[in-house]
């Protein structure tokens, strides 16, 4: 069990510079991300981007924000549990619990939400009983190529991971049926891979269906994929034998697990009172682009003042009986662990 | 009225919104259905990253060429149709004046 004074969910730049204030009143901070980096979407969707409302920046690329954040909370000694998302939360002796995807424990007695779009999960393409066969034939990440042996495999998506799955898959002879359903008959992803699909196909290694899509699934009887119902733009509907079906799109962000964890939660955003950036549940805070309130600007800069405020609050609930006041780092400077 | 054009947006249950959009405040489609309270997500904010501002275009009125990036991300998206566009990579300008757009279905979102 990780204990700490603070857990932050998300590694992203408003979790990063909260654990620099909670940090300037001597409260430790561990980081929880889904991601296996820190950066949150500034590394995940726009690193190169430059930014230009970060005070005193008149442009910084999101990268280069993100090394001056991680540089600016060094002092502090941040620790971080990353590439596993938070699923659960309880509470326990007063503290709170956060469980990851892996079985990390973490506790401590304040939890601040700083997940922005949320957990980044696999897009799911918009088929009826879709969610039924997870688990049970359908695949959203290949995490074990071998769990596909000997399988009649079906992949659908034409960006980088739909194509270098398929390549890999077939060229290892590690399926006994590799087919790959894309719905333009060009492919976006990298030129080498293009080519290397096409070769495959070629050589009948790779089945491969374009201007088609995948629009059904029927079950082999025992409740697991049997086939997938292929609907092409000339042929009309095929019904393609198979023992899994892999749609591959990209990620897309969702509030995930926190849904569950009691928060009053409106659009898709965790509500707070602004006082402090509290949420319903008395020692949960939510700070950054996962918030909502009134007058609510999803900033960085809003996020690091949300930020700021959470941890004064997180002070006061720690320590009831100790007076907390406001030290200036140009007075004092900034002393670390 | 000056700087002001008219954008038609068709939502999911068919309903025809005309809108005023102004052309001198750098927007875009997406922007201007949020402005309005259309249900458009706008999740990524305009980068073209996430699909949930899909329209149809259902007038003739002559657009941009699609971007490496809204083409890549269309490639990523369902419900997608020969006449899809990302609503966050079309700006409001006099050349879009009287544009028609149809709302995309939304993504099913991931539970």
């Amino acid at each position: 069990m990780i204990e700490t004074d603070i857990i932050i969910i998300g590694a992203g730049p408003v979790g990063l510079f909260t654990v620099f204030e909670a940090g300037l009143l001597k409260l430790r901070c561990h980081l929880i991300d889904s991601l296996p980096v820190p950066g949150g979407q500034l590394i995940e969707i726009y690193p190169k981007k430059p930014i230009y409302d970060i005070p005193g920046y008149p442009i910084v690329n999101a990268g280069e924000l993100v090394d001056k954040l991680m540089e600016q909370n060094a002092v502090f000694k941040p620790a971080f549990t990353l590439g596993e998302s938070a699923t659960t939360l309880h509470e326990e002796d007063g503290k709170f619990v956060v469980n990851t995807t892996k079985g990390t424990k973490h506790k401590a007695p304040i939890v601040i939400i700083a997940g922005g779009l949320g957990v980044f999960e696999p897009r799911k393409p918009p088929i009826e009983n879709l969610e039924k066969f997870e688990d049970k034939g359908v695949e959203y990440i290949i995490r074990d190529p071998e769990f596909y042996k000997g399988k009649r495999v079906v992949v659908s998506g034409g960006g980088d991971s739909a194509l270098d799955w398929s390549i890999y898959l077939a060229e290892n002879n590690i399926v006994s049926e590799l087919s790959l359903v894309h719905r333009r008959t060009s492919f976006r992803g990298h030129l080498d891979s293009v080519q290397k699909v096409m070769d495959l196909a070629h050589a009948g290694k790779i089945n491969l269906i374009t201007e088609a899509e995948v629009v059904g699934i029927n079950s082999d009887g025992n409740g697991q994929v049997g086939a997938v119902v292929i609907k092409h733009s000339n042929l009309g509907d095929i019904v393609k034998d198979t023992d899994h079906f892999i749609p591959l799109f990209g990620l897309t962000p969702s509030l995930g697990p926190i849904a569950n964890w009691g928060l009053d939660i409106e659009k898709n955003a965790v509500k707070v009172n602004t006082l402090d950036y509290s949420t319903n549940r008395p020692g949960i805070y939510a700070v950054g682009d996962i918030n909502t309130y009134s007058g609510k600007l999803k900033l960085i800069l809003c996020g690091f003042h949300e930020g700021t405020l959470a941890v004064q609050s997180a002070f006061a609930r720690i320590y009831p009986n100790k007076k907390n006041v406001l030290k200036y780092t140009t007075v004092n400077g900034v002393s670390g662990f | 009225m000056d700087n002001m054009i008219k954008v038609n947006i068709i939502d999911r249950q068919g309903k025809m919104h005309l809108l005023d959009a102004p052309t001198d405040m750098n927007l875009n489609i997406m922007e201007v259905c949020k402005s309005y309270n259309l249900p458009v997500e706008g999740t990524c904010g305009g980068m073209a990253l996430c699909a949930s501002c899909q329209v149809y275009i259902e007038s003739e009125t002559p657009l941009p060429e699609q971007s490496e990036s809204e083409l890549a991300m269309l490639d990523q998206a369902f419900y997608v149709k020969d006449n899809s566009r990302l609503g966050c990579q079309i700006r409001i300008t006099d050349k879009i004046d009287g544009i028609v757009l149809r709302l995309a279905p939304e993504s099913v979102k991931p539970s």
